[in-house]
């Protein structure tokens, strides 16, 4: 039994995922503060020009185009201005960021034959107990700018599944890289895409053949060990006819003074009649700028589900982006948010509705503490001939004490006469009444408080992984230890 | 055997016209296995001396105190009240939105006791209480009070009662809104508790209709913040023939 189950016992508190799936007891253990001694990191070169970015390429022995593309990338993100919205990036001194980071020399098959100290991190956060516990199908572990293992399981193999670090599938697989990589998220598309295409390392890749349905999830954990480190993973899925899969990916950081940068880029293509769902767990340390980029497009009658948390970082920026291109293609985005002292959780989703009878839902939670800020931000745009589409958004807020921030942001843009809007948002604080309620069931005021705001993202936890939604609890409960009195 | 102990209990809130006296000298002692019924016509403080002794923060104890044991009451949080064996039913119980009455019942229970429930009877006490009080078995997966009826929330207050095992317990009209037969229903509960854990009740109503299936062996007349008459329950009868008049006057006067 790990530690965070026994304390979760002492304290009286269980979640409802416990209450229905006592077997999860003794899954997800994740403490995640800790930093190894990593020699690779320290020696690192700071600052980004072109000689870092061939450098970068030159050591991946890329094709000549993927070091133009990147060249391209360099440019754009030179030029572009920082974004005047969302959070504060002024903090971000590009010229301090060690921009890539090789820590060890070749990818492991097994986590045996990871240096000690590596291997020892991603025991520490479970992650190989996943896989031998066989919640996952699949694993990628990505430690500073490279994927250190990774494993898929044989029987998808056989079936045609590439479940890949995003390197090896260049040099492997580079007919699907010419048709779709910057396909879906343009080089130029803004200013962090534009640094993550130029200086990219490891993500995954994965591709799903016409009809395969991966029941159990593939799962990607990033990790970032080096202080100032700067982590840019590019992630391209594509899901064929009729497919579907489901990726996890989680994400964590050691505690630094000084801050860190995670620019990440992920596409992903949902063909015909396809479905695949993309959860993210992002709890990053709050010394952590996380600015991320994530698009999916959607063909006729095919679905695309982001299941978004973000605990972690110092600020995060994040609209997870669904372009409905094919009639009768569906999304979803879930999103919950935590924020913390000194936090600025800046998150949303994009539904662009292409096509007709295109359909969206945009459901969001965000809870604020301790004077931290958590916005939603959206925009619903619904094209010329996107006739019969429809859009829900609900975005609810809940502020835990009185000196937190919440705000909304609905953006609109509707080129089209016949559709169906609808558009909800709520403010709430938790009540004294409730608190009382509880306390006088015996609860102490930060589990009666911890209790309310499972309770509040419970529509969001549910429709996680167990694993991953006791994870969530856990760490809602560790944001509400010492939150009150 | 127990004893909780008002002694000249002196509460007041604040109002948007200022400070409200509310209760005005309220002296009580129940001991474990007695039934105190307090009857009183609306306004009188009956309320809120069961919230007061729950410790909402809203109250405000300017001056006298409750003991339990010799304890000083006041002194302990609202938790700490509950875990030592004070249990409020609420009149008004509150949503919880997103936490299952299952996952509800088990925290509370294990936050009172200071231990875990054993998981194999824990789950058979649940369901037979649950039965008892013609709880229907989904309510187990329902949000807590979520979408339930005022009836509903009344006997799961009483479930809780049951399940949590209290020295005392103040029942803050939990008669009001039920029909009769749920009337009968929760009375039953609140007496198997009184019974099987030699329970002290302090039994607030406005009627006394459920009195008759709640023998109070104490019956205290509440007008204006305090206790103006008690008795046995031959005093319940009287009230039942003549209402409240004869008290109201002079405290009108």
């Amino acid at each position: 039994m790990t530690e965070q189950i026994q304390r979760e016992k002492d304290s009286g508190v269980t979640s409802d995922i416990l209450e229905r799936n006592p077997e999860l007891q003794g899954i997800g253990s994740y403490e995640y503060g800790w930093s190894d001694s990593d020699s690779a990191g320290a020696n690192a070169k700071r600052g980004i020009d072109e000689a870092v970015v061939e450098d970068i390429s030159a050591k991946k022995s890329e094709p000549e185009w993927m070091l133009k593309l990147r060249k391209k990338g360099l440019k754009y993100f030179q030029r572009k201005p920082m974004p005047m919205w969302g959070a504060d990036l002024s903090g971000i001194d590009f010229d301090n960021i060690k921009y890539f980071v090789r820590s060890t020399e070749k990818q492991a098959k097994t986590w045996e034959d990871l240096p000690e100290d590596i291997r020892n991190t991603y025991e520490r956060l479970g992650i190989p107990e996943a896989e031998r516990e066989r919640l996952v199908s699949g694993v990628a572990a990505q430690y500073e700018s490279e994927v250190v293992y990774h494993q898929i399981r044989e029987d998808l193999e056989e079936q045609g599944v590439i479940f890949m670090d995003t390197d090896t599938a260049l040099k492997e697989h580079p007919e699907f890289f010419e048709e779709y990589f910057g396909s879906v998220i343009p080089v130029g598309d803004n200013k962090f895409a534009a640094l993550n295409t130029s200086v990219w390392s490891g993500g995954s890749f994965v591709y799903v053949p016409k009809g395969v349905h991966v029941e159990i999830p593939l799962q990607a954990y990033f990790r970032i060990n080096t202080e100032n480190m700067g982590q840019f993973e590019r992630t391209l899925i594509i899901a064929d006819e009729d497919s579907y899969v489901h990726y996890i990916e989680g994400c964590t950081a050691p505690i630094y003074d000084s801050d860190s940068l995670h620019s990440a880029v992920v596409e992903i293509v949902v063909k015909k009649n396809a479905r695949v769902r993309y959860t993210t767990i992002q709890n990053w340390s709050t010394n952590v700028y996380n600015l991320v980029t994530k698009r999916a497009v959607v063909d006729a009658g095919g679905t695309m589900e982001w299941i978004d948390g973000n605990i972690g970082s110092k600020v995060t920026m994040k609209y997870p982006a669904v372009y409905l291109t094919g009639e009768h293609a569906k999304g979803e985005t879930l999103s919950v948010a935590f924020a913390g002292e000194g936090q600025h959780q800046d998150t949303g989703s994009k539904m662009v509705h292409m096509a007709p009878h295109t359909s969206s839902t945009i459901v969001s939670k965000s809870v604020a503490r301790n004077g931290g800020r958590a916005a939603y931000r959206g925009l619903v745009q619904v094209n010329e001939g996107a006739s019969h589409s429809a859009n829900s958004v609900v975005c609810d807020a809940l502020l835990v004490d009185t000196i937190s921030r919440s705000d909304t942001y609905p953006y609109i843009d509707i080129r089209e006469d016949d559709v169906t809007l609808g558009h909800e948002a709520t403010v709430s604080k938790v009540s004294e009444d409730q608190l009382f309620y509880l306390m006088a069931r015996g609860l102490a005021e930060d589990e009666a408080m911890a209790m309310i705001v499972r309770g509040f993202i419970e529509p969001i936890a549910r429709e996680l992984p167990m694993e991953y939604a006791l994870e969530l609890n856990r760490l809602i409960e560790l944001q509400m230890e010492g939150s009150v009195g | 055997m127990s004893t909780l102990e008002i002694k000249d209990l002196h509460v007041s809130i604040e109002t948007e016209q200022g400070v409200k006296e509310i209760l005005k000298g309220v002296t009580l002692t129940i001991n474990s296995g007695e039934i105190h019924a307090i009857m009183g016509p609306n306004g009188s403080g009956k309320s809120t001396l069961a919230s007061t002794i729950a410790g909402h923060p809203r109250y405000n104890v300017t001056s006298g105190t409750i003991t339990m044991d010799g304890e000083n009451v006041l002194d302990m949080a609202v938790d700490e009240r509950a875990r030592a064996g004070l249990f409020l039913a609420m009149q008004y119980p509150v949503e919880v939105p997103g936490v299952t009455m299952t996952n509800f019942l088990r925290t509370a229970k294990t936050a009172i006791d200071g231990e875990a429930p054993k998981l194999r009877t824990w789950a058979k006490d649940v369901r037979s209480a649950m039965e008892k009080l013609k709880i229907d078995a989904d309510f187990a997966n329902r949000n807590v009070n979520e979408g339930f009826s005022g009836g509903e929330k009344k006997r799961v207050e009483i479930l809780q009662l049951e399940l949590f095992k209290p020295k005392f317990a103040v029942l803050d009209e939990t008669d009001s809104g039920l029909d009769i037969d749920a009337l009968r229903v929760v009375s039953d509960g609140v007496n198997r508790a009184q019974e099987s854990n030699d329970m002290g009740t302090l039994l607030i109503t406005h009627y006394t209709r459920i009195l008759n299936y709640i023998k109070p062996d104490y019956v205290h007349v509440f007008v204006d913040g305090r206790v103006a008459e008690q008795g046995g329950p031959e005093l319940a009868d009287e009230l039942e023939a003549n209402g409240y008049d004869r008290f109201l006057a002079p405290a009108q006067a």
